[in-house]
């Protein structure tokens, strides 16, 4: 027996969750570029 | 001898298989040397508590609700360790590769939309599909957080599966490369990188993990604690005990731990079936995830990446990263990997807490 409805409901998790990761991941990348370039001299 | 026989007559069919499974796991970790400081303690205490009339059941039950069910406080502690024992520098020295530990939690969401699918409720759903963090602590922790009633078989697949990643990845990624991208040569320019950064860089992620899902903070903040007196210099003792005796401390009495849930009544249900299968399911779409991104992202690149190394963003360290530096050297000897796929598997371990966290914070802790 197959839940439809339990599926339509956690789409929107995977949807809101893959993005999160992805908007989570790319303030780190940015931050941690910026780090190596401002201690690049030490 | 009443009470013997009656111990013999009190015997279940059930408990029996469950005296089976506890001996397969043994075995796994003895012979097979899968995940044993984990398997080999589950594998004995499955047998423990299901002995007829167990005095051990209670014991381990108290550990149960003392080390995990209170506050989670074995894998947070575990956490320590495991972040004292990483080493975050190729990473660091190529932060791009964090996209492929993003991307290689598909297999979450996607298992989370299937186990809906098959019926499991949200909180259900959600601590199955986090098997495919690959990371038995994180596993523990949401599960236990959104009440799960099915921890000890979500516990037994993530640490099989995670021990199983050197058969269950390569087929997959042979199918989604092909050989010529197979053989794609990927420069290793180790740059270096300053203490100063590897020290700001635990405290850093703890800070944005904590701001974007204050739930899981504890989750980052300990594993980024433990990487911080990695990296400081200046506590060096404390640093070999957290990746030494504290690990192994705790490794040892989580895995009988969490054989308290393995009793047969609780452990022998249809549903135990269909998460070992959901489970594998996770780890396959993972993987397949991390290779397709860079695959995607190849059509953009002039210098291009090896797409085996997105499967390495996959939490499971460092099997995962061994698993594609394998892959590259039998399609040419001379292709090393092992620096690339190093990097994108401790980014998996991050992206794998990060993905706990953001389960919590949607379905709700």
């Amino acid at each position: 027996m197959l839940h439809m409805d339990l599926l339509m409901q956690s789409l929107p998790i995977m949807g809101n969750g893959m993005l999160g990761i992805f908007i989570v991941t790319g303030v780190i990348i940015g931050v941690v570029t910026l780090l190596n370039k401002i201690t690049s001299g030490e | 001898m009443e009470v013997l026989i009656q111990n013999f007559t009190d015997i279940t069919l059930q408990q029996v298989i469950m005296w089976i499974i506890g001996g397969v796991l043994i075995y796994l970790a003895i012979a097979k040397d899968m995940e044993p400081t984990l398997l080999l303690p589950m594998g004995f205490g499955a047998i423990l508590v299901n002995l007829p009339n167990s005095g051990a059941a209670a014991v381990i039950d108290h550990l149960f609700e003392i080390g995990i069910n209170q506050h989670e406080l074995f894998p947070l502690i575990l956490f320590i360790g495991i972040g004292a024992m990483i080493d975050f520098q190729p990473l660091l020295t190529n932060p791009k590769l964090m996209i492929f530990g993003a991307a290689a939690q598909f297999g979450i969401f996607f298992t989370l939309c299937m186990a809906s699918l098959f019926g499991f409720q949200l909180n259900d759903a959600a601590s199955i599909a986090i098997i495919g963090a690959a990371d038995g602590p994180t596993s523990i922790f949401v599960s236990q957080m959104l009440k799960s009633n099915y921890t000890a078989a979500i516990m037994v697949a993530a640490y099989s599966y995670m021990a199983l990643v050197p058969m269950v990845q390569p087929p997959i990624i042979k199918l989604c490369t092909t050989k010529a991208e197979r053989k794609i040569r990927m420069q290793y320019k180790g740059k270096p990188v300053s203490k100063r950064t590897k020290i700001l860089f635990p405290i850093v992620v703890t800070m944005i993990v904590g701001l974007v899902a204050p739930d899981a903070v504890v989750l980052i903040g300990f594993l980024m604690f433990g990487n911080l007196i990695r990296e400081c210099g200046v506590l060096n003792s404390l640093s070999e005990t957290a990746q030494n005796v504290l690990a192994n401390l705790i490794t040892l009495l989580l895995g009988i731990t969490i054989a308290s849930r393995m009793s047969a009544e609780e452990f022998l249900k249809f549903e135990t079936l269909l998460i070992m299968g959901l489970g594998l399911v996770a780890f396959i779409v993972d993987t397949f995830g991390g290779v397709m991104i860079a695959k995607i992202m190849n059509l953009f690149l002039k210098e291009k990446i090896n797409p085996m190394i997105g499967a390495a963003g996959i939490s499971a360290f460092p099997m995962s990263a061994r698993v594609v530096h394998k892959l590259g050297l039998e399609e040419d000897n001379q292709n090393f990997l092992l620096m690339h796929s190093i990097g994108v598997n401790v980014s998996g371990q991050i992206a794998s807490v990060i993905a706990g966290g953001l389960i919590l914070a949607l379905v709700g802790g």
